[in-house]
C-alpha cells in the first residue's frame, strides 16, 4: 500500500522548487477555493479542531484550540496578524527547510487559510537570515499569488483581503520563541515577553496574533480540502496526520521523510535512515532536536508521537532525531549543546544568562579532564534549578537542561570515567 | 538639525528603507531591516552608518545599537568580502566540524571571528544551519556547502581563488 504523503507530494528528489503552475496542476489552491466559496471562518476552525492537528514547532499545542483564543467579535477593530515561524534553528532540525524550498505555495495556501479562519488581514513569514533560497522563492511565490488574486484585495472575488510579507531575520536562536519573534518583528531586541497576555489576544503591536510553525501551516490546505476524518486516519496512533521525521548523525542515510504520525522509531532509524554507519553502534538519541531528553536503544520500539515519547521521559519536539554513536563522547555531545544554548541565551534572566555558561564551563572542564567528583553534584543542582519550568523567563533554559539531565542519567559512568581518569576516553583514542 | 559628522545614506539605501517603512506602523519598526539594508550595501554597520540610520528612523543611536548588537548577523565591525558561517552545532560537530574549522583556519590563517589579511574572508561560527542530513556544512556568502571534508574544502577555495584571478 502506498503511503499518503500530502506534505511532500510536490517534493522532487532533486529538490527543485514547485512553481505556481505545477502546484495548481497538482490540485493546489483547491482548499482555498473550497473555503472562500463555501465555508465561513467558524466552519474552518471547527474542521481544524476536529482534525486534532497539533503544532509541529516543538510544543505540540493543539492548533484549533490556539486559534480559538483569537477574539472574533468586532469589539476591538484593527489589525489581526498571522505569523509563520520559519526560524528553524533548533540543533539537528532540518524539516522546515525542505518544505520551504520545495513547495513554497503549499505554505502560502496554508497561511491564507489560517489567516482567513482567524480573520487576520496581515501575514508575515519570519524566516531565518541564512535561508536565502527559501526567502527568495517565497517572495516570488507571494508576487505570483498577488498577480493571480490568491492574495491582496478581495481574494478570489470574496470580501476577504490579506497582505503577506516576508521578514528575513538577522540571527539568534531565541527569535524562534514566539514572543521573542514578535518583538523582533517589531524591530526590537528578541527578548521573550511575559505571558499572559498570550499573543492570541495581544501579540504583534498589541493586536491578536497567531504564530505557527511552517509544517503546521503546510497541513492546513489538505485538512480543509480533505476533511478532519481523513487527517485523523493518517496517524497510526492517537495523534493525527503525518509528520516530517528526520535522522542525522552516523547513520547510513541521513534525511527527512514524511511518514504517518506514530511510526515506530525503529522503522524510521533502520528502514529510512538505513541503520547505523558500518563500524558504529547506537548508544542513544535525542528524539526531536537539541532540547529534548536522550532516549536509548531500549526505546526503539516506541511510536514516534507526542504522548508516547512524553511518557518515555522525553519530548517529540521537532521530530528530527540526533544520533549518539559509540565513537562519539557523550560528555562532548552534551557540552556542544550546552555551549550552543549558553551562546544563544538572550540574556534577559539570570538563571539562564549566568547559569548556562556555568554549566557549559563545568561540562567543558570534565570533557578536558579537569573535572572533580563534586562537579556532578553541581550539574545535578543546575538541572534542578535552571531546568524547572517557571524559574526562567522562557523555555530556552529548561530545554537546554534536558540533554544534560538525561545524559547524567543514561551515561553517568562516562562522566565518571572522565573525572576519575582525568581525560576524555574518546579524545585520547583520536576519534573525536 | 543635521550634524556634519553623520554621513548621509545613499538614495538607494533610503528608498529601500522607505519601502519597508511604507508598510510598518512606525519608523522604528524597520530597525532591523534598515540595518540589514545598509549592511548589504556597505558590508558592515559602522558607528557613522548607525547614526545615519538612527536619524532616518527618528530613534537614538544608542537604542539602535542595542538592537544591532543583539543580532549576530548585524556586523558592527568590518568583515571580509565573504563571510564564512561555519556550523558548529551538534550534528556537524559529530561529523567533524572542529577538523573542518582547523582546515579553514590553517588555509586562511584566521581563527573564529577573524578576517584574513587579504580581506577576502571572515570566519564565524553559526547556529545549526538546518542541513544536518548533509553535515558538516557551511555558508560562504549565500552559498551553502555541504558534506564538507578536506577534498571539498580544497575545491571550494581553489575555485574561488581561480575565479578571482
Ligand atoms: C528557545 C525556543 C526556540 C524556538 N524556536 C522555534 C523555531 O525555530 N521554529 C518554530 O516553529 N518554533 C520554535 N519554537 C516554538 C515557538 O515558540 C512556538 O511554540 C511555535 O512556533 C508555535 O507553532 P506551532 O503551534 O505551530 O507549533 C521555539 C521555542 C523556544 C522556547
Ligand atoms: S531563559 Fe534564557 S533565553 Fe529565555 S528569557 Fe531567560 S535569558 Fe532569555
Amino acid at each position: 500500500m502506498s503511503l499518503d504523503r500530502p506534505l511532500t507530494r510536490n517534493v522532487r528528489p532533486d529538490r527543485t522548487p514547485t512553481d505556481l503552475a505545477a502546484y495548481e496542476a497538482n490540485g493546489g489552491y483547491q482548499g482555498l477555493r473550497r473555503a472562500l466559496g463555501k465555508l465561513v471562518p467558524a466552519e474552518c476552525l471547527q474542521i481544524i479542531k476536529d482534525s486534532n492537528l497539533r503544532g509541529r514547532g516543538g510544543a505540540g499545542f493543539p492548533t484549533g484550540m490556539k486559534w480559538s483564543f483569537v477574539p472574533m467579535e468586532n469589539a476591538s477593530p484593527g489589525h489581526k496578524y498571522l505569523v509563520c515561524n520559519a526560524d528553524e534553528m533548533e540543533p539537528g532540525t532540518f524539516k522546515d527547510r525542505l518544505l520551504l524550498e520545495c513547495d513554497p505555495h503549499q505554505l502560502i495556501e496554508g497561511m491564507i487559510l489560517a489567516a482567513y479562519t482567524i480573520q487576520a488581514d496581515i501575514a508575515y513569514i519570519f524566516i531565518r537570515a541564512e535561508y536565502h533560497l527559501a526567502a527568495q522563492l517565497l517572495r516570488e511565490a507571494i508576487a505570483a499569488c498577488n498577480a493571480k488574486g490568491y492574495l491582496g484585495e478581495n481574494i478570489l472575488g470574496s470580501d476577504y483581503s490579506l497582505t503577506m510579507h516576508v521578514h528575513t531575520s538577522a540571527g539568534r536562536y531565541i527569535c524562534g520563541e514566539e514572543t521573542a519573534l514578535i518583538n523582533s518583528l517589531e524591530g526590537k531586541r528578541a527578548t521573550p515577553r511575559a505571558k499572559p497576555p498570550f499573543p492570541q489576544v495581544s501579540g504583534l503591536w498589541g493586536r491578536p496574533t497567531i504564530v505557527n510553525n511552517v509544517e503546521t501551516l503546510c497541513n492546513i490546505p489538505h485538512i480543509i480540502e480533505r476533511g478532519a476524518d481523513w487527517f485523523q486516519a493518517l496517524g497510526l496512533t492517537a495523534d493525527a496526520g503525518t509528520k516530517m521525521y528526520g535522522v542525522s548523525g552516523r547513520v547510513k542515510n541521513p534525511g527527512c521523510w514524511e511518514l504517518p504520525m506514530g511510526t515506530p522509531i525503529r522503522e524510521i532509524l533502520m528502514e529510512y535512515a538505513g541503520g547505523m554507519e558500518d563500524g558504529y553502534q547506537l548508544r542513544g538519541f535525542l528524539p526531536g532536536g537539541g532540547s529534548t531528553d536522550f532516549l536509548t536503544p531500549e526505546h526503539l520500539d516506541l511510536a514516534m508521537d507526542y504522548d508516547t515519547i512524553g511518557k518515555a521521559g522525553s519530548r517529540m519536539g521537532t521530530g528530527t532525531m540526533i544520533i549518539l554513536d559509540d565513537k562519539t563522547c557523550p560528555v562532548g555531545f552534551v557540552t556542544n549543546l550546552m555551549e550552543f544554548f549558553a551562546r544563544e541565551s538572550c540574556g534577559f534572566c539570570t538563571p539562564c544568562r549566568d547559569g548556562l555558561p556555568w554549566s557549559a564551563q563545568v561540562l567543558n572542564d570534565i570533557e578536558q579532564g579537569r573535572g572533580l567528583p563534586e562537579d556532578l553534584h553541581t550539574l545535578a543542582r543546575q538541572v534542578t534549578f535552571i531546568g524547572a519550568i517557571g524559574n526562567t523567563h522562557c523555555a530556552l533554559a529548561p530545554g537546554a537542561m534536558e540533554p544534560l539531565a538525561s545524559g547524567l542519567k543514561y551515561f553517568r559512568e562516562d562522566f565518571e570515567r572522565h573525572i576519575s581518569g582525568g581525560h576524555c576516553p574518546w579524545c585520547d583514542g583520536g576519534v573525536n | 538639525m543635521q550634524s556634519p559628522l553623520i554621513p548621509n545614506l545613499s538614495d538607494q539605501e533610503i528608498s529601500a528603507i522607505d519601502n519597508e517603512i511604507a508598510h510598518a506602523p512606525c519608523r522604528a519598526a524597520v530597525a532591523i531591516d534598515a540595518l540589514k539594508i545598509v549592511q548589504s550595501h556597505r558590508g558592515w554597520v559602522s558607528d557613522a552608518s548607525l547614526q545615519a540610520i538612527a536619524r532616518h528612523l527618528h530613534m537614538s543611536a544608542a537604542e539602535l545599537d542595542g538592537i544591532a548588537t543583539f543580532y549576530n548577523l548585524i556586523f558592527r565591525r568590518p568583515v571580509g568580502e565573504q563571510v564564512i558561517l561555519l556550523c558548529n552545532s551538534i550534528t556537524c560537530w559529530i561529523k567533524g566540524a572542529s577538523q573542518i574549522q582547523q582546515q579553514i583556519s590553517a588555509r586562511l590563517h584566521i581563527g573564529l571571528g577573524e578576517t584574513s589579511a587579504d580581506n577576502q574572508y571572515t570566519l564565524l561560527p553559526v547556529t545549526c544551519l538546518g542541513a544536518c542530513d548533509r553535515a558538516p556544512v557551511m555558508l560562504v556568502g549565500e552559498q551553502l556547502h555541504t558534506h564538507l571534508d578536506d577534498a571539498a574544502l580544497e575545491l571550494i577555495f581553489r575555485s574561488r581563488e581561480e575565479a578571482e584571478e
